[in-house]
């Protein structure tokens, strides 16, 4: 467990934590009909009839949602269940135009399995998986058009969501930023979920629970919907300190359903939207059990790419990076391809330093994702090619790297172009060397004296001199010979 | 009786349909009624049987990922007492 | 050419062929017999404008000769088939001016293989109902009337418009769905032929549903024949219902070989039940009597679940119909009645919408799938569903067919209901277990009951063995030879 605690007037508290993620799965059409997933549609105009719940209207399911949860489930190191059933939970809701919603009750198509999750401080942390099953997910009501009304639109009525519910495993609000975080990146890695939270492509339910040390579970509430990692740090802390002032107050926590809102920074009771909620989950009858063999989970099995727990391990021992450095690389599955790309051409711990230090700052600087970078991987690569090879030192780099993000040039076409190539020629370099110790006789004086440490202001006025062209170790080796000589 | 007005306003409720108050009675009646009669099924021995859902013994077949359907608001929305801008509209919703 | 209005199906298409009539004259010799019906209450809505329009296809179609197998043959269409552009109620108020952009699939079938649609047939609503009182659109009534008896009877449900139609001549023979016995008892109550097809046989695709796992569409018509031509037009597999079975539709007519020799035909035991008049009894008998005569071999053969048939459907139907019926809310379409908050709107509509019995089972459904009764009453109900169609299994390792009454009396009153449901819902006891266990059925007329009513014998048989089921059938009407005619005839 962490060893995160909440103060509180009687003592320290501790927080558990369990997550349900809806992921929506990437697929060109719904779950059980033909009509289209995309995200921004004109109101209706992604709906068949089976959507909209026409009378007689039918559910047939779509093979690529199964085969991208089944991927999901291999991911999640989770259990294959080859038979599972679809059942219907009923309630009523103006988003709901079936009143019910398709969805896997006591046999989800996977069961459970774990993750290693990636904690801020380099260190890992394994979170059990309770199950992953498949879903409908609800229309969208929208309440400002109309003085009174609500209008409707069930474009995304339909559309295939995965369930992931995790065990409460989490302890901190840090741990359960960074299961979500995992969780998205092997998601994107394989890619059954586009992970677009702000597009609500993936939303958080977190169940956050207090108690004193080494006591039983306490009474949970469920925060619904939250659809950013940053929310769900917050959520958690504020939740878990309201539910210690409750109890120190003398109150008890319900078990209840609460809204976020992330611009007052507090959690609400939804119990209006909540009143008398008995499911009646039943088998649908529409539906056959959902059924595959061994042969289609190894199909399955067999299109999975590296994923970023064993790229991590691989990087460290091939690329001798260090946990943090290579957790943040592999978070992303195009940071670490960009990042392979660039390690070809020169050192990876150097290649590392580059990515994570210098074009994640501009980046961030200029708000671009990696795919946005104006620097591609290869030309960073040349870049470090050319210091590798003594053709520019790395002041210079750190200049033309500038340049190249501004403008999306190539690093040789720069230092040709503005003659920035290094000066390894000793007999040019000795020349300026000799300039700088005949025009300075005093500090010359001052280091034979013993002040060496004014080796440093030597170095810099025959870099200055040379344009910062020299060679720094040439400049420094020549200096020496003639200084101490 | 098992089933009693109570619990048939409860029912009514959660099937979302409203029941008058003097029709609560009666109900109870024919519905404890039906329900009484079914428990004879207690007397059916169903030890280590599966339920049977379905009168088809295949299994599920899958539909290709195809946007075969949809694309057309104005169908979908045809029917609605009060659609509004090929919106559904329902009395506004406070959550 | 004898009157078209007592033309069977075979014959018209043999004489639409042979040009002997036209599909036009046919379908007008319908229009007006529609009309003439009217007092029966059979229809709920009357197309008789693109009836026409169809007929002239029809005969173009003759003329080309690209006649199909039910080429200008004048159906009705019960009322839970969603026609395209064609009101469709399911005899519900809650459906009010309902108009689906989209036409089953068994009505695509029929109208792909000629058929004319002359109107939507009267039902109880949603289905739900063994006597056809429960429609929106008011109870339809029974052509047959008892002898010395003016009174007006049921024509038995749901399917009681369709069975009227076709026993009155307002159609040549129409669609049905039976869901617990609602094709077969009407037929029994009409003295008409009505086949309920095995589970997966036909799609459910665009029928409005009751129960899921139980319904199955089916023809009602005057003979077995046409019952074989009919279920030909109708079947098919359909990729848009997953309960739909992928495998070829048999040509059903020529299963019709009239040779029942060395059939082994299962008498179950439990379907002798107390207080069943003699007079059906005694039809029971003259029924295994005649099919001994053609060479049948006759099994006595045990159901012991049969009595828990009925109540496990009274779980099971109303469960999936509590779910089935959500959709009708008042927003996407039909009836909408306002209210302050959407769980008003939804309240008003739905206690405005729907009738009494479809409140009833929803709320019997909702009540039996309810947090903590859900294995007591729905689980414990498929179970029971499981031994009840094992009971079926063991039956046909013994026997191809089995022959039972199709119900326990004949047409009752109007007036003569009972009050309580569960003396009402014992109408469906000989035709229930069929549906629990998705095999077909079909109702024959056989005979008279003692105040000159209609009886029907039922022949079940195994899953996709409509053919088996049809042969037996046909021996039995050829023994019959089941000659009445109901008291009221349309034109
Ligand atoms: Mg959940
Ligand atoms: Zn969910």
């Amino acid at each position: 467990m962490s060893d995160y605690r909440l103060k509180g007037e009687t003592g320290e508290w501790e927080v558990v934590i369990g997550l349900e993620v809806h992921a929506q799965v990437s697929s060109k059409a719904k779950l059980f009909s033909g009509a289209a997933t995309a995200f921004g549609a004109d109101p209706n105009a992604q709906v068949s009839l089976v959507d909209a719940a026409m009378p007689g209207m039918l559910p047939v399911i779509n093979g690529e949602c199964v085969r991208q949860a089944v991927r999901t489930g291999l991911a999640l190191n989770a259990a294959i269940n080859k038979q599972s059933v679809f059942a219907r939970k009923n309630y009523f809701y103006a988003d709901l135009p079936q009143g019910y919603q398709i969805s896997q009750y006591d046999q989800p198509v996977v069961g459970e399995g774990e993750v290693e999750v990636d904690l801020p401080d380099g260190t890992t942390k394994v979170v059990g998986i309770e199950r992953l099953h498949l879903e409908q997910d609800a229309g969208k009501s929208m309440h400002d058009q109309h003085p009174k009304k609500s209008f409707i639109d069930l474009n995304r009525s339909g559309v295939a969501l995965m369930e992931i519910v995790s065990k409460p495993d989490m302890g901190s609000p840090e741990e359960a930023a960074a299961y979500v975080s995992t969780l998205r990146s092997i998601l994107r890695y394989i890619g059954s979920c586009d992970g677009n939270m702000a597009e609500g492509s993936m939303r958080a339910d977190v169940n956050v629970s207090v108690r004193k040390p080494g006591e039983a579970l306490g009474t949970r509430a469920e925060l619904k919907n939250i659809n950013s990692v940053r929310f769900v740090r917050q959520a958690v802390e504020i939740e878990a300190l309201r539910q210690i002032a409750v109890i120190e107050g003398g109150g008890t926590v319900d078990q209840e359903t609460r809204l976020f809102d992330p611009s007052k920074g507090e959690t609400r009771s939804m119990r209006n939207k909540e009143e008398a909620h008995d499911y009646r989950y039943f088998p649908d009858p529409d539906l056959l059990p959902l059924e595959f063999d061994d042969a289609f989970v190894e199909e399955c099995r067999g299109t999975l790419p590296e994923l970023p727990a064993e790229k991590k391990k691989r990087f460290m021992e091939s690329y001798g990076l260090g946990a943090y450095d290579a957790a943040v690389l592999v978070a992303d599955w195009e940071i670490a391809n960009y990042f392979e790309e660039v390690a070809k051409h020169g050192d990876p711990k150097q290649a590392a330093n580059w990515v994570t230090v210098e074009l994640f700052g501009r980046l961030n600087k200029a708000d671009k994702t990696i795919l946005e970078s104006p620097v591609s991987a290869a030309s960073l690569g040349e870049l470090l090619g050319l210091m590798a090879d003594d053709t520019i030192s790395g002041k210079i780099a750190k200049d033309v790297f500038d340049e190249m993000f501004e403008t999306g040039k190539g690093a040789k076409e720069i230092v040709e172009a503005k003659g920035l190539k290094q000066i390894t020629d000793s007999g040019e370099i000795e020349a300026i060397v000799d300039k700088v110790v005949a025009d300075n006789p005093d500090q010359v004086e001052k280091y034979r004296g013993g002040k060496t440490g004014l080796i440093g202001w030597f170095v810099g006025q025959v870099m200055k001199a040379s344009q910062g062209k020299a060679n720094p170790k040439m400049v420094n080796d020549l200096l020496q010979k003639k200084l101490d000589g | 009786m098992a089933l009693d007005k109570e619990t048939v306003a409860k029912v009514a409720h959660l099937a979302r349909i409203k029941v008058p108050e003097d029709r609560l009675d009666s109900l109870a009646g024919e519905l404890d009624g039906i329900v009484n009669w079914v428990e004879q099924l207690g007397e059916v021995d169903v030890e280590g049987v599966a339920p049977m859902t379905s009168a088809v013994e295949t299994s599920l077949r899958w539909r290709e990922d195809k946007v075969d359907d949809g694309g057309y608001p104005e169908k979908v929305t045809a029917n609605a007492p009060d659609a509004q801008m090929n919106f559904y509209t329902t009395p506004k919703v406070v959550e | 050419m004898s009157d078209p209005l007592d033309l069977t199906i075979a014959e018209a298409r043999d004489a639409l062929r042979a040009k002997k009539i036209s599909a036009v004259e046919l379908t007008d010799a319908y229009i007006k017999a529609v009309e003439a019906a009217r007092p029966l209450n059979c229809y709920i809505t009357e197309t008789a404008e693109q009836a026409r329009a169809r007929a002239e296809a029809s005969d173009k179609r003759i003329a080309d000769g690209k006649a199909g197998a039910m080429e200008g043959i004048p159906l009705g269409i019960k009322d839970l088939f969603c026609t395209e552009g064609v009101l469709t109620t399911a005899g519900s108020h809650i459906l009010d001016g309902f108009k689906p952009p989209y036409e089953s699939t068994v009505t695509r079938n029929l109208f792909d293989a000629g058929a004319v649609m002359l109107g939507k047939l009267n039902l109880d609503e949603f289905a739900m109902g063994s006597a056809n009182l429960t429609s929106h659109y008011g109870p339809v009534k029974n052509p047959w009337k008892r002898r010395d008896d003016d009174k007006d009877l049921v024509p038995g449900g749901s399917s009681g418009g369709s069975a009227a139609a076709v026993a009155a001549r307002a159609c040549l023979a129409a669609t049905g769905t039976d869901t617990g016995g609602s094709i077969r008892q009407p037929a029994a109550f009409t003295g008409i032929t009505g086949l309920k097809p095995t589970y997966g046989r036909c799609s459910r695709w665009g029928i409005v549903a009751f129960a899921s796992s139980l319904d199955q569409a089916g023809p009602m018509t005057r003979t077995v024949r046409d019952a074989a031509i009919m279920l030909g037009a109708m079947a098919g597999f359909d990729p848009k219902d997953s309960t739909s079975v992928d495998r070829p539709v048999p040509d059903y007519e020529a299963a019709l070989t009239g040779d029942i020799k060395g059939l082994k035909v299962g008498v179950p035991k439990e379907y002798r039940v107390d207080g069943m008049p003699a007079s059906i009894d005694r039809l029971w008998q003259q029924g295994i009597d005649w099919l001994k005569q053609q060479g049948a071999e006759i099994v006595d053969v045990s159901l012991p679940h049969t009595k828990y048939a009925l109540p496990a459907y009274y779980i099971v139907a109303p469960a999936e119909a509590s779910s089935n019926l959500a959709r009708y809310d008042g927003v996407r379409y039909g009836l909408r009645v306002e209210g302050e908050s959407l769980n008003e709107l939804y309240e008003n509509t739905r206690g405005e919408g729907f009738g009494e019995e479809v409140k009833r089972r929803v709320l019997i459904g909702t009540y039996v799938l309810s947090a903590g009764y859900y294995d007591a009453y729905y689980l414990k109900a498929q179970k029971v569903r499981s031994r009840i169609a094992e009971d079926f299994r063991k039956a046909y390792e013994q026997v191809d067919v089995l022959l039972t009454p199709a119900t326990p009396s004949a047409a009752f009153g109007i007036d003569e209901e009972p009050s309580d449901p569960v003396q009402m819902y014992l109408n469906d006891v000989f035709t229930v277990p069929a549906n629990l266990a998705g095999l077909p059925g079909i109702s024959v007329p056989a005979g008279m009951d003692d105040q000159g009513l209609p009886l029907g014998l039922q022949i079940l048989g195994r899953a996709f063995d409509e053919e088996t089921v049809l042969r037996a059938a046909h021996a039995l009407e050829s023994a019959a030879g089941f000659t009445g005619r109901p008291q009221f005839r349309a034109g």
